[in-house]
This record gives C-alpha cells, sequence and structure tokens, in this order.
C-alpha cells in the first residue's frame, strides 16, 4: 500500500478540484433531464461522446509528456468541459461531431497550454467555435421542444442512436423535418426579413420569455448557477456583471425600438446567457482576476454577447464573446491591479 | 456619416488587418514579446499606414490615372510607402523624440509591412474616394494596434504557462493567434449598424 507523506496538519482538504468539478456537473443535472425531456437523447448522447473523446485525449497528451494520467483523468475537469460542449451541440449530430469537439476542446485550448489552470481560453468555447465554424450544416441541426401542440416528429432512443453512429433515419423522415431554427435565430432572419419582434414572438416556438422549452431549461441552469453561489464554487461578480452587460443594452434598445429589437426577457432567457454568466464566464483560469477586473470582463461578454446577437450573423454570439473577452483578459488583469498598501 | 463608421468597424474588427486577411503578421509575432513594445508598434504602424493610405490614393488619382500608367501602380505606391515613413519620420523628430526613436529603430520593418502596402492596394482595388479610403486606413490602423496589443498580453501570459516543450517558442504563438482569429470570426458579416 502507498501511503503519502505530507506535512503536518493532517487534515484532508475540505474543497479540492475533484469536489469543486463534481458540484459544476451536478448543478448541470437538472437542466440536463429537463433537456431531455424536452428535446430527446441526443444531449445524453452527444455527452458521452464528448467526455470520451475528451477524456481519451487528456489521457493521450499526458501520456505523450510523460506525466501520469490518473490523477488527471479523475479531477472530472474533462467531464466539465464535456458537460458545457454537450450543452452548446445540437442533439441532431452525427458521432464524429461531439468527438471531435471534445478532443479539439481539450486539445487545443488544455493540453498544448500545460494541462489544467493553464489555459488561455475557456477550452469549451474553443471546441464549439472550431465545430461551427467548420460544421456549419451539422451544428446547426436544431430541434424543436416536444410539447404538444407543435407539430413535431420526437425520435425515440435506438431511433436516436442509429441516426447518431449510422446516420439512418426512419422511414419517411429528413433531417430538414426534424431540425428547426432556434428562437435566436428565428428572431434573427425575421427582424432581417423585415417583421416586427411582436409579430414573431407569436410564433408557436416562443414562450413567456424565450424560446418554448429553452426557457424552462434556462430556469434551471439559473437555480444551477445559484447552486454553485451558494455553495462557493463561483462568486457573484462575473455572473451579475455579464448579466447586467447583456441586459443594459437589450433594454436600452427594445425600449427605444421596440420593433426591431427583443426584449431584455428574450436575451435573459434565450440561447446560453445563463449557462453562460454562471457556468462558462466563472471559468477561473481564462476569466479575471481582480475584483474589477471580473466586473470588466463580465461587462464585457455581456455587451460583446448583446452586440453579436443582434449585429452579427451567428444566431448566438457567446462563444465568440467569451473567446474575444479571454483575449482582453491579460490587459484587463494588467490595468486593474490593486493598489499595493502603502504606494501613492 | 453611417457609411465611414462602417468603413472603420469594418476594416477594424470584421476584415481585421492581421486576424482575418492575414496582412502584417510580421510585427505580431515579432513585436509582440511585451505590451509596451506592442503600443509603441502598433502607434507606428496605424500612423504610417494612414498617411500612406491617403497619399497613395492621391498619387493614383492624381498621377497614375491620367498618364495612363496602371501598370505602375505597386512600385509607386512602394515609394510612396517609403516616403511616407521617411515624412512621418521627420513629423515626428519635430515633435515626439520617442516616437522618433520608436520609429527609428523600426523604420525599415514598417516600409516592408505588408499590411501597409496591402491597405493602399485594397483601397485602389475597392475605388475608393478619399475620405472613405482615409477612414479606411484609420480602421485598418485601429485593428492593426488592437490585435498586436491582444496579443501582447497573450503573450506575456504564456511564460505562466507549462507549454511542451516542442511548441514552446513560435508555435504555441501561431495557436494562439489561430484561436484569436476564430475569435475575431465572430464578427463575419456585421453587415448592418
Amino acid at each position: 500500500m502507498h501511503f503519502e507523506q505530507t506535512p503536518a496538519p493532517h487534515a484532508p482538504p475540505l474543497v479540492s478540484v475533484p469536489v469543486v468539478m463534481r458540484r459544476v456537473v451536478f448543478a448541470l443535472v437538472p437542466a440536463a433531464l429537463c433537456y431531455t425531456w424536452f428535446f430527446g437523447y441526443g444531449l445524453l448522447i452527444n455527452f458521452v461522446l464528448v467526455a470520451v473523446g475528451a477524456l481519451l485525449t487528456e489521457a493521450a497528451a499526458l501520456r505523450l509528456r510523460g506525466r501520469g494520467t490518473r490523477r488527471a483523468l479523475r479531477d472530472y475537469s474533462a467531464l466539465v468541459t464535456a458537460a458545457l460542449l454537450s450543452f452548446a451541440l445540437p442533439p441532431l449530430v452525427p458521432y464524429w461531431v461531439p468527438v471531435l469537439g471534445g478532443g479539439i476542446a481539450i486539445l487545443l485550448a488544455k493540453q498544448l497550454y500545460g494541462g489544467l489552470g493553464k489555459n488561455l481560453f475557456n477550452p469549451a468555447m474553443v471546441g464549439y467555435v472550431v465545430l461551427l465554424v467548420s460544421f456549419p450544416v451539422e451544428m446547426t441541426q436544431y430541434v424543436p421542444p416536444q410539447m404538444g401542440d407543435i407539430d413535431y416528429r420526437g425520435l425515440s432512443f435506438v431511433e436516436q442512436l442509429d441516426y447518431t453512429f449510422l446516420g439512418h433515419l426512419p422511414a419517411a423522415v429528413d433531417v430538414d423535418a426534424l431540425t428547426r431554427a432556434t428562437p435566436l435565430d428565428i428572431v434573427k432572419e425575421g427582424v432581417r426579413a423585415g417583421r416586427s419582434v411582436a409579430e414573431i414572438r407569436g410564433g408557436a416556438l416562443f414562450g413567456d420569455f424565450g424560446g418554448r422549452g429553452w426557457e424552462w431549461v434556462a430556469n434551471l441552469i439559473f437555480l444551477g448557477g445559484l447552486y454553485l453561489l451558494y455553495t462557493g464554487v463561483i462568486r457573484w461578480h462575473i455572473p451579475v456583471a455579464m448579466l447586467a452587460g447583456l441586459l443594459l443594452p437589450a433594454s436600452l434598445f427594445s425600449f427605444i425600438d421596440p420593433v426591431h429589437y427583443a426584449s431584455p426577457g428574450f436575451h435573459l432567457f434565450s440561447g446560453a446567457s445563463m449557462l453562460g454568466a454562471f457556468f462558462i464566464a466563472t471559468d477561473p483560469v481564462s476569466a479575471a482576476a481582480t475584483v474589477r477586473g471580473r466586473f470588466i470582463y463580465g461587462a464585457g461578454i455581456g455587451l460583446m454577447t448583446y452586440v453579436l446577437r443582434t449585429w452579427g450573423s451567428y444566431p448566438e454570439g457567446l462563444a465568440f464573446a467569451i473567446l474575444l473577452m479571454n483575449a482582453t483578459v491579460p490587459l484587463i488583469d494588467r490595468y486593474t491591479r490593486p493598489r499595493i498598501y502603502g504606494q501613492r | 456619416m453611417g457609411e465611414l463608421a462602417l468603413i472603420v468597424i469594418a476594416a477594424a474588427l470584421v476584415n481585421n488587418l492581421v486576424l482575418v486577411q492575414s496582412l502584417g503578421v510580421c510585427p505580431l509575432f515579432g513585436a509582440s514579446g511585451r505590451v509596451e513594445t506592442a503600443i509603441g508598434t502598433a502607434l507606428v504602424t496605424g500612423l504610417v499606414l494612414t498617411i500612406a493610405a491617403a497619399l497613395t490614393h492621391v498619387v493614383e488619382r492624381y498621377v497614375l490615372v491620367p498618364l495612363e500608367l496602371p501598370y505602375l501602380r505597386l512600385i509607386a505606391f512602394v515609394i510612396v510607402v517609403a516616403v511616407a515613413v521617411r515624412c512621418t519620420d521627420a513629423i515626428a523628430q519635430r515633435s515626439s523624440p520617442l516616437l522618433a526613436s520608436l520609429l527609428g529603430v523600426q523604420a525599415p520593418l514598417v516600409t516592408a509591412n505588408c499590411a501597409v502596402l496591402g491597405v493602399a492596394l485594397l483601397n485602389s482595388t475597392a475605388s475608393r474616394s478619399l475620405v472613405a479610403a482615409l477612414f479606411y486606413g484609420v480602421g485598418a490602423a485601429l485593428g492593426f494596434g488592437l490585435a498586436l496589443v491582444l496579443f501582447a498580453g497573450l503573450r506575456e501570459r504564456l511564460a505562466h504557462t507549462d507549454v511542451p516543450v516542442p511548441f514552446r517558442g513560435a508555435a504555441i504563438a501561431f495557436v494562439t493567434a489561430g484561436i484569436l482569429s476564430l475569435a475575431f470570426l465572430g464578427f463575419a458579416g456585421f453587415a448592418r449598424l
């Protein structure tokens, strides 16, 4: 038996990396179950595939560097990346998309910079952007929620597996028949085509705030975020700053011109706003370190998300906003350095 | 007015010289060791870029076209860029010794910077008016500076990472620049304001 020698006090840590990572994954479980209820089993299958890609890549990278794989694989950090990336991916993707995404996220954005705690950019977002840019068709295969009055044919578990691994769809069903645009996409295209926001929001896919089904998932992610705040995994500065950065311009523009700009409530509960605010932007390694810096960083993400959602060509701007603000973090940290006590 | 603002934003973000159009990549890797160096290089190159954009437009409009010498465009622009660097150097000597010392060291580098010549040629291809060409130069300079300063910050932070030995130095810098370019792809299609 191997007993590790450590200096006194011989007390186990209350909080360690695996504990923190596990809490993050737990916080996502309710939202994942809700997502599966509304949108089918795609999320769970994607999670397994991304996790496989991520863990294999991490093991291979560590083995190539001559480092032990056991501790790194046991610290659940790859699983957190997998969970976040699988939330971002559409449910109907072929198996190689999530596997590739997981591999690229871990290899390019994490292991290449030295592993846990050394990444400059958020790995899940790097993986998502690479996939989005490389495979635009597959990355837009989103499905509508399975609610009674929406005319949609959902896939069973076996049918989903069949499509993911073999590319077969049930007879007389086409990919185009199964997929719909996301609410963010519908609003953007609708406004570009000249329709008013109120008109678009009356459609069957829209609920009280965001898209139907999607807003439920966003609510549960918000609760998960509150759990993380309560257990001290994240601090409140970045989520509050990001949501403020998103809501202030949204309120301003929709107050001035409600016909062309969606309401702040829509922005809050659509897309990955909640996920980004509580789970993605709060990644401590790629976020700003100082308190003032965190406010600037969070507000910048929120602002960029709104700008890219409203005027960019991609429907969801969060991933790009996060990568852009990650790039500005070294400068933010440098210019918001706290004053050293005694220095003028 | 709105159109000019759009030109500046398009030049700075959507078609960022360094990250999207891959022009002027040498200073990106050469002058981005520290943030101060990057800011200095960005200022100097930006100034020369704007002046060169205006001068090359004037040369093309009033010399090359009336004399029907479009095939001399490339040579003429190179000469104009060299002249612009000398002009900026002269201005800098009179006004700011700091700028003069920065430029003095980097004058050959800025002259050979493909971003400066690239902006001139892009303006010519797009047949912009003098004002539009000038604003495009300003936007390109801003975008160039932004990319350079961001990248310098990232490179400074790379010192605290644990990059595998085969990737240290240029390789990881290229990967980082690649991810930064991916981030800037979010601005694609920023057609309307």
